[in-house]
């Protein structure tokens, strides 16, 4: 049985393993910090959100400041996913942001069936439809 | 004296003498800290004890809601407020008690969510109270956060509907007024520093006697304000909606019996309850954890810290905020912990849990921790009038930790999506108008954030605000027939300002501001987010850019347009860059400015927000990413460097082996520089914030929170917060500009 965590992660019930979804690497147990199974790469936030405005004429240029703002990168060490990522200030322990009772989920799902495919919720009508290859919206 | 023994009698007496000598009528904590519904009165015990024809219950429920609608669009259609007019406002009816049960279907519902709190103190507390008392055709307003509520600006008419003599029910109706004779116009001045330059404060007061507005006590409302007119025409609107609403009410009782409402109202909350044990049951058990920033105090960048963690075990969540900064008793961005519960409450119905009747009761299987003095648990002495800082990104914070709780759900009740853009990315302005009226208020903006990214598509471009989905942003000509401002750009999307990701956010879009016709008129804005990105991402995306306010003075646009009409590109970065206007200043500024007089013909530009991103741009469908170009939503540079799509310029067509090469390559650069976590922490992870912040909130331990108190960092324990008072901004630079003066003499002189 596999449970989907988020877009990136699922947790293998039965291995108590945390793996990545893109390339079904095993990446650390399910009863640790998922990010220990992940490589991490501290962004420039400059690099992402560029600046617009002349930054030799101004100050403020929409980009992030990197004095006060880092983007931790967590990357699937196999296949290179972008598994999550985390806006910091320089030097601020990363966040940890999942932390599951695992012996619960393992009595929760024992009389769910496993979801292989995640349902997208409900959704007002929507005016426009159209479809590109492989992509619906 | 510990071992003081008092009769009963003796006991009585002396709660008697406590009750009949209270010196102040301050905010109840009994009240102000219990966001639960009241256990069931005697009646509805007594009716819902028996059994329920659920039909009636519908039937009911449909009428009432029918009459809120109608009393709702009453607001919409004659209220003089700019807020009533784009939505900003809603009417709801109360169990005897003060619970909320319901709300007009397309009202904001955080109104109402805080307006149960003065319906609960007028129940406590002038009831029995002699000299006020509440009777059949009285009316209470209310606007002052710290009784409930989210702002100063919003005010609120509430009225008891009596039927044989009994209360059966509390009716309401809210508008977002702006102006209330605050120290800046417009009702939110980021330059309050204690509650006393908030404006009006109004606890729950009678001011409608026999369905009738009190003159006298109005004329003193309007004494304490800049727009007299819009104080008293708002007072009348929205007690003739709420009069509205009271007759249909009253056609309910007729027809179908004071047990049928009592019931309905009863029942539909309680119902509410129970669904939201269900879904909390259905959620694992475990904590998810996250963390928002807001950058500015709206005087000063300081870096603010909101720490959320939510535990959820069997049907009950705790939703743990401590370690979250300390207040700041010289600055106006403190929220209350009731205000801070709305304002949660209403991002659950955003985006949550949006299929849920809209009712506070949403809330009462929730436990909340709170450090004592804390931004969102501020103390009554704090002023609370910017309290949207912190509330904007109170609405969307739990999207992150929420998702990671959902995402695994075999039934969805909406959509995963990242943060909605979180912060009121709006122009505050005041003066004479060229009608020769003193006017202060905010411009609909507020209402055109971008929405974050979706699991199945991306977010919509400017769509709401945080706080509801149906409010508007209103008609350009109309506010510039009614004021002097003059908007040169509107609603262009601003190009590349976007949360990218496997599903990117919406766009914000560009305001460009100016104004003429008027001797005294100013700008204001109260928004954090020019050094720390706001809107936060989901599932691996990228969070909103940091957003400055841009400036051009020295100069009227409207000479220079008579000059040249197609001189000016209506489009901020082109006009910044290229500075097309001669000898006028270009500056940008962080988006908290108090409030300041302008030049008619200056430009004052600002953008509203994106939403964050939701996964990994890599994995975003090349054929969107060249759709993004086509819609001049994004650069080439930026389908290239942050998509890795390869594609010919000027067809547009994409190369998809290229392509396909590139993205593999940049996954596997990825590899190469991401460090193992551990190494990376041990490398990265500081003991204490960096020297150069001014950090307020915990680090590694939530236990232990960091301030800076008159310039100097404190750290404190958690369970005991001091509040921190700031140096005033200009004592602060003329110290620099003294240092930099003695440091040139002596240069000089040596
Ligand atoms: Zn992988």
């Amino acid at each position: 049985m596999k449970v989907l965590v988020t877009e990136n992660l699922r947790i293998d019930l039965d291995r108590e393993t945390w793996e990545c979804r893109h390339c079904q690497a095993e990446l650390v147990s399910a009863r640790d910090n998922y990010k220990r199974g992940l490589l991490v790469y501290d962004r420039d936030p400059r690099e992402i959100h560029k600046p617009l405005l002349d930054p030799a004429k101004y100050a403020r240029t929409y980009s992030p400041d990197p004095q006060w703002c880092r983007i931790l990168e967590y990357y699937c060490p196999k296949c290179g996913a972008m598994i999550e990522t985390e806006y910091l200030p320089p030097g601020h322990p990363p966040v940890r942001d999942i932390e599951f009772d695992i012996d619960a989920l393992k009595l929760q799902w024992q009389d769910r069936e496993e979801v292989r495919e995640v349902p997208v919720g409900e959704e007002p009508p929507r005016p426009r439809g159209h479809s590109h290859a492989g992509h619906r919206h | 004296m510990n071992d003081l023994n008092i009769s009963a009698d003796q006991q009585a007496m002396l709660d008697r003498f406590l009750t009949q000598n209270k010196l102040f009528f301050a905010p109840d904590p009994a009240i102000m800290e219990n966001h639960r519904i009241e256990a069931r009165s005697p009646l509805e015990e007594q009716l819902l004890s028996q059994s329920v024809d659920r039909h009636k219950i519908n039937e009911v429920r449909g009428l009432v809601v029918a009459a809120l609608d109608e009393s709702n669009t009453m607001i919409e259609q004659m209220g003089a407020a700019p807020g009533a007019k784009w939505g900003d406002m809603t009417t709801a009816i109360f169990t005897a008690s003060g619970d909320l049960s319901m709300i007009a279907p397309h009202g904001v519902g955080g109104f109402a969510a805080a307006v149960f709190y003065p319906i609960k103190f007028i129940l406590k507390y002038w009831v029995d109270e002699p000299t006020v008392g509440v009777k059949e055709g009285d009316g209470f307003i209310h606007n002052d956060a710290r009784y409930g509520g989210i702002h100063n600006t919003d005010q609120s008419m509430m009225m008891p509907v009596f039927w044989k003599g009994k209360i059966v029910c509390w009716l309401s109706a809210t508008i977002h007024e702006g102006e209330n004779g605050s120290c800046e116009p417009g009702g939110m001045p980021a330059a309050a520093e204690s509650k006393f330059d908030e404006g009006l404060k109004m606890p729950p007061f009678r001011v409608v006697e026999n369905f009738e507005l009190k003159r006298d006590i109005v004329t003193f409302l309007q004494n304490s304000v800049r727009d007299p007119k819009l104080q008293l025409e708002d007072m009348k609107v929205r007690l003739h909606s709420v009069l509205r609403l009271r007759e249909r009410v009253l056609k309910v009782l007729e027809e179908h019996g004071e047990e049928a409402l009592i019931s309905t109202l009863r029942l539909h909350i309680e119902d509410v309850v129970e669904e939201v044990h269900r879904r909390i049951r259905e959620l694992p058990d475990g904590t998810t954890r996250t963390v928002s920033f807001a950058d500015s105090t709206l005087r000063e960048n300081a870096l603010l810290k909101l720490n959320m963690a939510i535990t959820v075990k069997g049907d009950r969540m705790t939703v743990d905020m401590r370690g979250s900064s300390p207040e700041l008793l010289n600055r106006s961005i403190n929220a209350c912990q009731a205000s801070f519960k709305t304002m949660l409450f209403t991002g659950f119905m955003q985006n949550i849990w949006p299929d849920l009747p809209f009712t506070m009761a949403v809330f009462t299987p929730f436990d909340f921790i709170f450090d004592e003095k804390s931004l969102i648990n501020g103390s009554f002495d704090t002023p609370q009038a910017m309290s949207l800082i912190p509330l904007f990104k109170t609405m969307t914070i739990a999207c992150i930790p929420m998702a990671k709780f959902n995402y695994m759900l075999p039934v969805r009740y909406t959509a995963m999506v990242a943060p909605q853009y979180d912060q009121p990315a709006t122009l505050i302005y005041g003066g004479l108008t060229q009608h020769t009226e003193y006017v202060g208020n905010f411009c609909a903006d507020i209402n055109g954030m971008g929405q974050g990214g979706r699991s199945h598509r991306d977010g919509e471009h400017s769509v709401s605000p945080p706080f509801a989905a149906h409010c508007d942003l209103g008609e350009i000509e109309l506010m510039e027939e009614d004021l002097p401002i003059v908007r040169l750009g509107a609603f262009t999307l601003a190009k590349d300002r976007v949360g990218f990701g496997k599903q990117r956010s919406g766009l914000g879009y560009e305001q460009i501001h100016t104004y003429r016709n008027s001797g005294l008129w100013g700008f204001m804005t109260g928004c954090s987010g020019s050094l720390f990105s706001s809107a936060q991402p989901l599932f691996g995306g990228y969070a909103s850019p940091t957003y400055p306010l841009c400036k051009v003075k020295g100069t009227n646009v409207f000479e220079f347009l008579k000059e040249q009409p197609d001189g000016l590109p209506l489009d901020i970065v082109e006009i910044m860059n290229t500075q097309p206007i001669p000898g006028a200043q270009y500056s940008t500024h962080d988006m908290g400015m108090t409030f300041e007089l302008a030049a008619p013909g200056e430009l004052y530009m600002m953008c509203q927000g994106a939403g964050g991103g939701y996964g990994d741009v890599l994995q975003r469908d090349p054929d969107l990413v060249i759709e993004d170009i086509e819609n001049d939503l994004i650069s080439h540079a930026t389908a290239r460097d942050i998509y890795r799509i390869v594609f010919d310029s000027d067809t547009l067509v994409i190369d998809r082996e290229g392509t396909e090469r590139l993205r593999a390559d940049e996954r596997k650069a990825r590899i190469a520089r991401g460090k193992p976590y551990d190494a990376f922490v041990a490398e990265w992870q500081t003991e204490e914030p960096p020297a150069h912040l001014p950090f307020f909130g915990c680090w590694d331990d939530t236990s232990q929170v960091y301030g800076v108190m008159m310039g100097q960092r404190m750290k404190m324990d958690g369970d005991k917060l001091a509040s921190m008072f700031m140096l005033n901004p200009k004592d602060v630079q003329i110290a620099a500009l003294q240092a930099e003066v003695a440091s040139l003499r002596a240069a000089a002189g040596g």
